[in-house]
Order: structure tokens, then C-alpha cells, then sequence
């Protein structure tokens, strides 16, 4: 049951020093409903793939390969990368929907934030009539606790966590089938993230959307999401379920990322953390990236590139034990 | 409204300072233009003559002190003295006669230079990487290329080689000025080529101006979130992009608004047209200090006024400046 399925997808950044390889063969399911975690450093690629997917990459990004599925309810399928003009128009926001990092940007700072509702009802429902339009964005903002009256507000009266909510009251406007959520509560403090996560959480159980989340906050992942994938340097690196990731990460990269959150309980402890920086995407490591950095790399990592490779619950992309990885 | 009451504070200070600037210089240069008036007659004035030029110029011994409650005084009642080069017409009379020539040739070709350019600037971003981005050295050339040179090219053209447009003065010496079609078809034949040039020569900087702005928007978030919204690429364009790119290009619109009451005077010059910017040129030819006065003070005030337009525009068009302050 994906509503969203990837396959090979790579794309570049053509700069005057050569492509850079921002994305380079990612295959990703995404199922009905679920929410995905996608995460991984600065630059391993995440906001880069879903940008591909919601087609909002501009010059020099393109898209070099691979193909983006999306299935219909009625299991029809449409090739997302060949959509073009009204087609594209139509699917973005009815069927998928984004919500970006900073809603401190992502909102017109001079129209309303019930106006940046009603367009989008405008564009794509040009039945309903005014009254119909006003009606739905009240609906909308209440139910994602915005009251009714904040309509006319534009969005620098707003707090940052009721800018995010409104950014999410936008994205459901149409019912979509996925939401991509780029870092949504990234630029938020703690208290207020854990309150529009609930939220998200909240809505999905009550429209069904899946939800791409992407962080490099692995810790949050783990809470929110059903499956998560791991990014490193343009490459899927692991996908699991949160608890078998959390439980028995396979990758030595996943295994990094999750020593470098310090315990609340429990003795003082040294954060080992992972040494070294994000290889040039220009000019990646041969075999696998991530070797220069990895502790238990061994001689054959340097030479030849590994495949994601299904596991139990999950699949990674690591030569150790026969290609299972760490565990 | 607190933000406009304290603006518009601000520009009454300003108002102050440049009637009180404008009072002083004079006064602390050497000579007077009654002093002028007799050397340009070879000093053949009989004494009491002089006497009466100088009451005329408003020229006493009095204290500074009463100089200047007496100029704020006259101020208030529109007089600035009278001209020498028109003597004895008034000031008042002499820039009364020329604004309306100037605001009517330099404001319609500065509002249509605006909105084209504008308009330009947004389409040349929104397809920026296209063909179109080849117009851009055209419009770097446009915007280095001086008002006289534009002026003089058209003249040469249009008005010497092809004879299709008069090259000097406001209306045609064959008709009479009225309310008559007659008259408005010839005003309009003869503001068409200073028209054109002021459009042209200033509308690359609108273009780059726009563009500039433009394409930094475009990169904004709420941009790429309007286009992801599925919203039509002309709502994307203008009610996301456009819309926020004006904020900044609206204090240079107001600038040249208010320098269009001084004229663009070598236009003016160039086709002898009677606006402000002619009336400045014989003004100081002939060193007549209240022409220039007068025309000095009309500019700051129009430059003032032009500005507080363009702060009024920003509360209509920028719903963060509305925000109360505590």
C-alpha cells in the first residue's frame, strides 16, 4: 500500500566547478498513512529529495535519474516527474502538500493568513463560493487550534508556533494524500515543538495522510515517526522501523548519530559522536562515503559502493558481516 | 496612525529647516540684487529708484530677527519676492506658470517610466536564464547613457532628420492656449519626444531596480510555497513575488517623484520647454537669487511632500509598518 514510491532518483547541482550530487540513487517507499522519518546531517540530501519529489527544485538543481510514483486511492498511478503545467498544478497541494522549515518565512508577510488560505481554495476548488471559502479556513485554523478571528492576522502578529499551526492549517486545506514536512519545528523551542507534534500526530489519525518528516533531530524522529530513513551523503543509508532502529541500528553511521544524544539519566558519559566532516559531494569517497569516518570500516569499504540491502525490518546499505551491518 | 503623526512631525521639522535654510543663504553671501539690477544698468539709477527696487525686493536694514518673522510671513502668503530676470513679474507668478508644464511633461513620463519598468523588472526575473536576460547589458547601457545625450539623439532623429516631432517649446505658436482639443493635441505632439527621452533614460534604472529585488524574492520561502500551493504562475508572480519585491523600489519612486518638480532640466533645456528646470537655467544666468530661491524651495517641499507620499504608501502596502509600537 505506497502512496509514494521512489526508484534510483540522483540529482545534481551543476556548479563551475562540476555536478554536485546532492541525491544519487534513492529508492523510497512511502505507505499510506504512515509517517516517515527522513534524517541525516546538513547537506546529506534530505531537503534536496523532497524537493525533488514536490517538484520545487530550480536552476542549477536537476534531476538526473531514477523516477517518482504516485498511487491514487483507486491504485492508479502518475509519474510524478512527468507531470507538467496544469497537470503539476492539480497535484501539487491535492495531493501533496508541503510544510517548510521556518513558517517565519513560508507565510506572505503581507497578505493574511485567511487569504493564503483562500487562494488555494480559489485555484483548486472554484466551485465553492465565498462563504464556503470563509467557512473552511475558520474550520481549518480551529482545528489546528487557531481561533476563528486570527483570520485577519498577518502572519508577523502571530507567534512562531501559531505560524507553524497556520503553515499546517494551509497544507490540509485540500485533504492531501502526503505531506512533506521540511524541518517543521526545527526553528521552534522545545515546549511548542512537542505541542505541534502532537498536532501533526493528532491529524494524521484523523485524515490518514502520510507524512514525509525530515530532521536532524534523530531523537524527535523516534518519537513521531513509524519508519525512518537514514540519509549520508545523497545515499539512503538505513530504513527501519523507529523501534528496530532505535533498538539494533545496522549502519555505523545510524549508530553514531544516536551516541550523540547525551542521557538524561543515568552516569556521566563521554559522547563519542562522529569524528570527521560530510565529504565534498563533488568528488564523493570511493566505495562507501561514509568510510573515512567510520571506526569499523574495513579495507573493502574503500573500493566498492554497498547496496541497500533488506533485512528483517529494515534495509541498509553496509559491507560489515556480509552486508548486515553492525548488529 | 501613531507611525504617520510622527512622521508627519518629522517632515514639518524638515519643512522648518529648509524655509530657514533658504532664508539665511542668501543673506550671508555678498551683495543683494539691487546691487545686481544696478551694475546690469551701468549704475544710471537715480537714487530714489534704488530706494524703490530695494523696498520692492523686500530689502530693509531691519533686525535679522524681524527679516525673518517678515519672510515666514510673506511665505504665508505665497510671496517670494519678485524676479529680476522677469522683473517685475513675481516669483510666485514665475514658478506658478512653469510648474504645471513640468509636473504635467516630467510626472506622466516618470509615473509611465515606473510602471513599465516595474513591470518589466518583474517579468525579466520571474524568466530569468531565458532570452530575456540578453536585455539586460542593454539596460545597464540605458542606465549610463545621460538624459541630454537621450534628449539630443531624439532630437537629431526624430525632430531634425525625420521631422516627425516638433523639437522646441510646449504647444504650437499657431494655436491658441485653452480648454480646445486644438490645444491639448498640440501639447501632447510636443511632450511626446521630452516624454520619451525622460521614459528612456529612466526607466533602465526601474528595470534594474525591480529585477534586483525580484529575483532575491523570488528565492524567498513563501515564493517557493506559493508555487508548491499549485497557485497559478500569475498569482505566484505578482500577489507573492511582486508584491513584497515593491516595498524596497518605493522610497526611490517617491525620490523621483519629488525631483520631478525640479525638472529634468536638461530635458527642459534641450527642447525649451517652459518648466521649472528652464526657468532655474535663466535664473541663474541672469544671478536672479529669489528665481532660485523660490525654485529651491518648491523642490525641497515637493521632495518632502513625495516622501510622505511614500511613507503613506508603505502603511497601505506593508501590513508590518502598521504595527503599534509601544
Amino acid at each position: 500500500m505506497n502512496v509514494l514510491e521512489i526508484r534510483g532518483l540522483g540529482v545534481d547541482y551543476l556548479s563551475g566547478s562540476g555536478a554536485v550530487h546532492a541525491v544519487s540513487g534513492v529508492s523510497l517507499d512511502l505507505r499510506r498513512g504512515e509517517i516517515l522519518g527522513l534524517a541525516g546531517e546538513s547537506g546529506s540530501g534530505k531537503s534536496t529529495l523532497a524537493n525533488a519529489v514536490a517538484r520545487l527544485l530550480r536552476p542549477p538543481a536537476s534531476i538526473t535519474s531514477g523516477s517518482v510514483v504516485y498511487r491514487r486511492q483507486d491504485g492508479s498511478a502518475v509519474d510524478v516527474l512527468a507531470l507538467g503545467g496544469n497537470e503539476l498544478r492539480a497535484f501539487r497541494w491535492k495531493e501533496l502538500a508541503v510544510v517548510f522549515q521556518s513558517a517565519m518565512n513560508s507565510l506572505n508577510p503581507v497578505i493574511t493568513v485567511g487569504a493564503q488560505i483562500d487562494d488555494v481554495l480559489r485555484v483548486h476548488a472554484p466551485r465553492m463560493s465565498r462563504n464556503e471559502r470563509t467557512e473552511r479556513s475558520v474550520e481549518l485554523l480551529q482545528r489546528v487550534g487557531i481561533s476563528a478571528d486570527r483570520r485577519r492576522s498577518y502572519p508577523h502578529e502571530l507567534s512562531g508556533g501559531m505560524r507553524q499551526r497556520a503553515a499546517i492549517a494551509i497544507a490540509l486545506a485540500l485533504n492531501p494524500e502526503i505531506i512533506i514536512m521540511d524541518e517543521p519545528t526545527t526553528a521552534l523551542d522545545v515546549v511548542v515543538q512537542r505541542d505541534i507534534l502532537a498536532e501533526i500526530r493528532a491529524l494524521r489519525e484523523e485524515y490518514g495522510f502520510a507524512v514525509v518528516f525530515i530532521t536532524h533531530d534523530l531523537s524527535l524522529l523516534m518519537e513521531i515517526s513509524d519508519r525512518i530513513a537514514i540519509m549520508y551523503a545523497g545515499r539512503v543509508v538505513e530504513t527501519g522501523t523507529a523501534k528496530a532502529l532505535h533498538r539494533a541500528p545496522r549502519h555505523p553511521y545510524t549508530l553514531g548519530l544516536l551516541r550523540s544524544f547525551p542521557r538524561l539519566r543515568g552516569p556521566r558519559e563521554e559522547l563519542p559522536g562522529i569524528p570527521g566532516v560530510p565529504p565534498d559531494l563533488r568528488s564523493p569517497p570511493p566505495g562507501c562515503a561514509f568510510h573515512p569516518r567510520c571506526a569499523m570500516a574495513v579495507a573493502e569499504c574503500s573500493e566498492s559502493l554497498p547496496v541497500l540491502r533488506t533485512e528483517a525490518d529494515g534495509e541498509v546499505a553496509c559491507l560489515l558481516n556480509d552486508g548486515r551491518g553492525v548488529s | 496612525m501613531r507611525f504617520l503623526a510622527r512622521r508627519l512631525g518629522f517632515y514639518l521639522l524638515t519643512a522648518w529647516a529648509a524655509i530657514t535654510l533658504n532664508f539665511l543663504i542668501p543673506r550671508l553671501m555678498p551683495g543683494d540684487p539691487v546691487e545686481l539690477l544696478v551694475a546690469r544698468m551701468k549704475g544710471n539709477v537715480d537714487p530714489a529708484a534704488i530706494d524703490a527696487m530695494r523696498r520692492a525686493f523686500g530689502i530693509s536694514d531691519a533686525s535679522p530677527w524681524r527679516q525673518y518673522l517678515d519672510y515666514l510671513g510673506n511665505l504665508a502668503h505665497g510671496e517670494l519676492g519678485r524676479s529680476i530676470t522677469f522683473f517685475p513679474t513675481e516669483v510666485s507668478t514665475v514658478i506658478a506658470d512653469s510648474l504645471p508644464w513640468t509636473v504635467g511633461l516630467v510626472g506622466v513620463a516618470t509615473l509611465i517610466s515606473y510602471l513599465i519598468g516595474t513591470s518589466l523588472g518583474v517579468i525579466m526575473a520571474w524568466k530569468r536564464g531565458t532570452w530575456l536576460d540578453g536585455v539586460l547589458p542593454a539596460a545597464t547601457f540605458m542606465h549610463a547613457v545621460p538624459y541630454f545625450w537621450v534628449a539630443l539623439a531624439l532630437v537629431f532623429v526624430f525632430g531634425v532628420t525625420l521631422r516627425w516631432f516638433p523639437v522646441s517649446r510646449a504647444y504650437g505658436l499657431d494655436v491658441m492656449p485653452g480648454l480646445t482639443g486644438e490645444f491639448a493635441r498640440s501639447v501632447l505632439y510636443h511632450a511626446t519626444l521630452p516624454a520619451i527621452t525622460i521614459v528612456l533614460a529612466s526607466m533602465a534604472d526601474r528595470i534594474l531596480g525591480m529585477r534586483n529585488v525580484m529575483v532575491t524574492t523570488l528565492g524567498e520561502d513563501y515564493v517557493v510555497m506559493a508555487e508548491a500551493k499549485g497557485l497559478t504562475s500569475r498569482r505566484v508572480m505578482w500577489a507573492y513575488a511582486a508584491r513584497n519585491a515593491i516595498l524596497p523600489n518605493i522610497t526611490s519612486f517617491a525620490l523621483s517623484l519629488g525631483f520631478v518638480v525640479g525638472g529634468s532640466v536638461l530635458t527642459e533645456i534641450v527642447f525649451s520647454y517652459p518648466g521649472i528646470g528652464s526657468m532655474l537655467l535663466k535664473g541663474v544666468e541672469n544671478e536672479d537669487f529669489p528665481l532660485m530661491q523660490g525654485i529651491f524651495l518648491v523642490i525641497s517641499l515637493a521632495v518632502l511632500v513625495a516622501n510622505f507620499l511614500a511613507d503613506l504608501a508603505y502603511v497601505v502596502l506593508d501590513p508590518r509598518t502598521r504595527q503599534e509600537t509601544e
